[in-house]
């Protein structure tokens, strides 16, 4: 089983991840954009946030920073399918592989340590030392971070503008008939997804002490198998409810990994993290249709 | 009011595919009219609905709104004066979102939409009078989806939400083409009913030369992008069928075959 340690390791983790599921429902269950650029921004973010708080920079400033660069990062995928007509997934793989040289330019090398650098985690160790052990201080940090972003994106989504954003989504057509500038609202969601990516990403680095430039390979699909296997578990009617299944899907993930790799008799190893998350993603898109095909057999009897 | 003159458009220009859909089409339909638009497939009825909300922008012509120049300006910046229900009983609304989020989208058609609530709660009352004229029952359901309603359902809460703030023109296009025949009679009837309410300017394009006579206050036919005639007053009251027919025959010199022009 796992320590203490490791399962709140996870669930920081799944926090953090939880960000990145925020902006994968944006732009893949909102908008029906399905959007590659992650995998570029949550590196983006990371950077950004590292090379600032290296410079001296407060790092909120850093980790706002991040998130204006992955916003920008968003809204250059959004352009490129919006004004100049390249198809969507197309566009995102652009904006990806050119951050991969933007990434590498901002740190000036593969990878930066934050070792001894203040970030928004050692003030609260300090203040906290005494109140909590110091690893649940990133778990209850990180929850206050997503549990703001969710209600901001929740009241969002209420709203004329986030209903007018939902309405592109679903029936571009009728959005325009009603008014909608369509177009604007494709690069705003996008680039609010990114920044929310960017987020997570400066998060991230900030909690594991380093930005690294292939540490965003994958998040894509971490981003989707915490989305989808969220829906699997909480059906989600509204808007809240998916919110909320996007974080309970990032966070029961990293418990699944955590678990897979720490129970030695499977003989699961670090390395094959990116098989399990792809098993993983693959049992959580055919599962809920597999169980309504158990039951339908059951129930004919 | 709206005034269209001299539109052409061609798709596929310089191709094998080139087809001419409007060619030089003008008509003007004045405050508080409603004109029935009918013609074969191919005729340019669509075409022209498409350019008149800026789906489709016209080669050449110039459109007129409240005498406003909108003859390049893309659909949504029209939104405010121009309302439309499409032939496509789910293309109105929003399946994924609930009866009250689609009538709040149509309250703000075309105006700035801001970071407010958006269905808000004056609004509800006002939705549940609107939706209890429908008898349809939806005025308790306003929380539910919009992809549970039928297709007929989902045409009257599209008629209803077109009248929700006010517009220049109303474009219907065939819009109870898709519907069974009962449905289709209710829809119809539901939009007499809001149309003479609200005193709206309404064009409708139909397939069914009846609807084209019996319903609003003047006919028009085209026929190759073309208005071919124009009806309206004493001279329309009393007319046929048949007598369309004749007409169309004398002004073109040859008869129609189209089958999918409903004759009755």
């Amino acid at each position: 089983m796992l320590s203490e340690i490791a399962f709140w390791g996870a669930v920081e983790t799944g926090l953090v991840y939880g960000l990145v599921a925020f902006g994968i429902y944006l732009s893949f269950r909102i908008l029906h954009f399905p959007d590659l650029t992650v995998d570029g921004s949550f590196p983006l973010g990371a950077a950004v946030a590292a090379i600032l708080i290296l410079n001296g920079f407060n790092p909120w400033i850093a980790t706002g920073a991040a998130v204006v660069a992955g916003m920008a990062a968003g809204a250059v995928t959004a352009i490129l399918n919006v004004k100049l007509n390249i198809l969507h997934l197309l566009a995102s793989i652009l904006t990806m592989i050119a951050l991969y040289s933007i990434n590498l330019r901002i740190m000036g090398q593969p990878n930066v340590a934050l070792l001894r650098e203040d970030t928004v985690l050692t003030f609260w160790y300090e203040r906290t030392a005494d109140l909590l052990p110091y690893y649940l201080v990133p778990v209850v940090l990180f929850f206050v971070v997503t549990l703001v972003v969710l209600i901001f994106l929740w009241r969002f989504m209420q709203s004329e503008a986030g209903l007018a954003m939902r309405a592109t989504g679903t029936n571009p057509r009728m959005a325009r008939a009603q008014g909608i500038a369509t177009g604007g609202m494709v690069i705003l969601g996008i680039a609010l997804s990114n920044g929310l990516v960017g987020l997570a990403g400066a998060l991230f680095a900030q909690s594991q002490g380093a930005a690294d430039v292939t540490m965003g390979v994958g998040v894509i699909v971490i981003g989707l198998a915490s989305l989808i296997g969220g829906e699997a578990v909480l059906s989600p009617r509204t808007v809240l409810r998916a919110l909320i299944a996007c974080l309970v899907g990032s966070i029961l993930y990293r418990l699944a990994i955590a678990l897979a790799l720490n129970a030695d008799f499977i003989g699961l190893k670090a390395q094959d993290l990116n098989l399990v998350t792809a098993v993983l993603v693959t049992l959580a898109i055919v599962l809920p249709g597999a169980r309504n095909s158990i039951k339908s057999y059951f129930s004919r009897g | 009011m709206i005034s269209a003159t001299d539109l052409k458009l061609t798709f596929n220009k310089g191709t094998p595919l080139e087809n001419p859909a409007l060619r030089g089409m003008s008509l003007t339909v004045n405050q508080g009219e409603f004109v029935a638009v009918i013609g074969s497939n191919g005729a340019g009825k669509s075409t022209f609905l498409n350019a008149l909300s800026g789906e489709v922008i016209v080669d050449s012509g110039r459109i007129e709104i409240d005498g406003q120049d909108v003859t390049r300006l893309p659909p949504h910046k029209r939104a405010r004066g121009v309302a439309r229900v499409f032939q496509d009983p789910l293309a109105g609304t929003c399946e994924d979102l609930t009866i009250e989020e689609n009538l709040s989208l149509a309250v703000k058609r075309g105006q700035r939409r801001g970071l407010g609530s958006a269905v808000k709660t004056r609004y509800k009352d006002q939705f549940r009078a609107q939706l209890a004229k429908l008898n349809l029952g939806l005025e308790n359901r306003l929380g539910d989806k919009m992809g549970l309603l039928s297709g007929g359902q989902r045409q009257a809460v599209s008629l209803l939400m077109s009248s929700l703030t006010p517009s220049s023109i109303l474009l219907l296009d065939e819009h109870t083409a898709a519907l069974d025949p009962r449905t289709a009679d209710f829809v119809l009837d539901l939009t007499r009913q809001i149309v003479s309410e609200n005193r709206l300017t309404t064009l409708m394009v139909t397939h069914s030369m009846k609807q084209a006579l019996e319903v609003g206050d003047r006919t028009v036919m085209l026929h190759q992008g073309q208005v071919v005639f124009d009806i309206a007053g004493d001279e329309r009251k009393g007319l046929e069928v048949k007598d369309l027919l004749a007409l169309f025959e004398k002004q073109r010199g040859l008869e129609i075959t189209d089958d999918s022009l409903l004759l009755d």
